[in-house]
């Protein structure tokens, strides 16, 4: 079955964009785009880099960390931006996360 | 982020950059392919013409992945395999993989009465990436009453449970009518269940097999406020849960859609026979030649340079009132097929909008057949049509 739905995105959370979300770079008109059904999304850079970086492995924390030290920019907005841009894929029905076992 | 959607009537969706595709008229990012008619559903508002292409019309599996390298080479992103009923063709799963190994996304569009669990997982292997199920209603007396087939819905609810079993996202398509408007609450519920990630809350379109079957499916207008009240609180309770897309029957708004998103600005379909086609209807516009991918021309060329796609682009072939109307470039004068079905000119303005001299004629109209009581279905055919039985409608 496909991952959880409405997901709450924090810095714990390990996001990753779910098998019918494509992430494409299109060569035609020379922009990144998303697949999905019925729809096309075109994130802009910073949402194309920070779904790179959402592997399913690292968290949200480690994403903004690792934003935070390549842009010299403090931490806290970082991450509160790449909450922000990831609930909104979410609340689309465009964003999955890997969650912990727990049994 | 920006995400633009056109109605789920249009079956595409389409990244539009605001200016640019009037100037250009860049290719469009999903492209509609109606690889054959035949369907074992009779649906008496089916969207394909009333002249349906036999068999022997349809293009072959080798002029099918012709299209499809050629699509991707173009530009296009996402192709939807539709119909007729997409899966009576025995290459489905071939053409779905040669798609995917093109990069393309992949949408299969089908009533699911002929899957099997076994070639649905073909399918999903061969790269499909999402399922669109067609639903007629929420039980079985009145939905395969709708399709003209018996044990479809039943067989439906199996498919939709296979399809996310398989991982696979779906979006239930409920096609809305008077006869079935009544149901909505328990179909939005039904989508839920089926754990369906999009629902499609499409008022029938009336053209062709709809327009023969207006009397018996036109909604009333209280019907019609009530659908979208219940369909606008779902959307708030359901928020990152279930997407619903929504599309009203044009005959009782003021202002008519832009269909298409412009005649050909934003969409183009491929028939079974091979045509490329501004709208899935647009061969119900007698007069016009549509350009054949077994012509010599590329795909490309006929979309960019072909008189039929030509004919009703911008705002030139306009007459009045579309010509000074303010809202010329923002509806395009509304739906060309419609126009031509109900006042045999295409390039009259279409009378769903309030501003044609025949809108309030149409509207009276309609307003009287949802009040009668005439529900008997003509059913979609190669045959032109056959006339549901007294007793059972």
């Amino acid at each position: 079955m496909a991952g959880p739905r409405n997901i709450s995105v924090s810095e714990a959370s390990r996001p990753v964009l779910p098998r019918h979300a494509k992430l494409k770079y299109d060569e035609t008109r020379k922009v990144w785009v998303i697949l999905a059904p019925e729809r096309v999304l075109a994130p802009d850079e910073i949402a194309v880099e920070v779904l790179q970086l959402c592997n399913g492995e690292r968290n949200v924390g480690d994403v903004a960390d690792q934003l935070a030290a390549k842009y010299a920019a403090p931490r806290e907005a970082i991450l509160a931006d790449v909450i922000a841009m990831l609930q909104d894929l979410a609340d689309k029905g465009f964003l999955t996360e890997i969650r912990e076992k727990t049994s | 982020m920006s995400d633009v959607t056109i109605p789920p009537s249009d079956s595409l969706a389409v990244l539009e950059k605001q200016r640019s595709t009037a100037e250009t008229f860049g290719i469009p990012l999903a492209v509609l392919l109606e690889i054959t008619h035949r369907c074992p559903l009779q649906c008496p508002y089916c969207s394909n013409p009333v002249e349906l292409d036999r068999s022997a019309k349809e293009l072959t599996t080798g002029e099918w992945k012709k299209v499809l390298s050629e699509l991707a080479e173009i530009g296009v992103l996402q192709v939807h395999f539709s119909g007729g009923e997409p899966t009576a063709r025995k290459d489905l799963v071939e053409l779905v993989k040669h798609a995917s190994d093109a990069g393309l996304y992949t949408n299969l569009i089908t009533s699911a009465v002929l899957l099997t669990r076994e070639k649905l997982g073909d399918l999903a292997d061969a790269g499909l990436c999402h399922v669109q199920i067609s639903f007629q209603g929420i039980e079985e007396g009145l939905a395969d009453r709708v399709a003209g087939y018996k044990g479809g819905h039943r067989k439906k609810l199996e498919v939709a449970k296979w399809t996310r079993e398989l991982d696979l996202p779906l979006t239930v398509n409920a096609v809305m009518h008077r006869q079935n408007l009544h149901q909505l609450p328990d179909i939005i519920q039904m989508a839920l269940d089926l754990d369906a990630d999009r629902l499609e809350v499409a008022n029938v379109q009336y053209y062709g097999w709809a327009l023969k079957n207006r009397a018996a499916l036109m909604p009333t207008v209280a019907q019609l406020d009530e659908c979208t009240r219940l369909v606008e609180e779902a959307r708030e309770r359901l928020k990152g849960r279930l997407t619903i897309d929504y599309v009203v029957p044009d005959y009782y708004a003021l202002r008519p859609k832009k269909c298409m998103g412009g005649w050909g600005r934003q969409f183009f379909n491929i028939s079974p026979a091979g045509k490329v086609l501004p709208c899935h209807a647009a061969e119900s516009i007698t007069g016009l030649a549509f350009e054949s991918v077994r012509s010599n021309h590329s795909i490309a060329w006929i979309w960019q340079n072909s008189e039929a796609f030509n004919r009703y682009r911008g705002t030139g072939w306009m007459k009045e009132p579309c010509k000074s109307c303010e809202f010329r470039e923002i509806d395009f004068g509304g739906c060309r097929c419609q126009a031509f079905a109900l006042t045999g000119d295409a390039a009259n303005t279409d009378p769903a909008c309030a501003l044609s001299p025949l809108h309030e004629t149409i509207f009276k109209q309609a307003e009287r057949e949802a009040e009668g009581e005439t529900n008997r279905f003509l059913y979609r055919n190669f045959a032109g049509g056959t006339l549901e039985s007294e007793n059972d409608a």
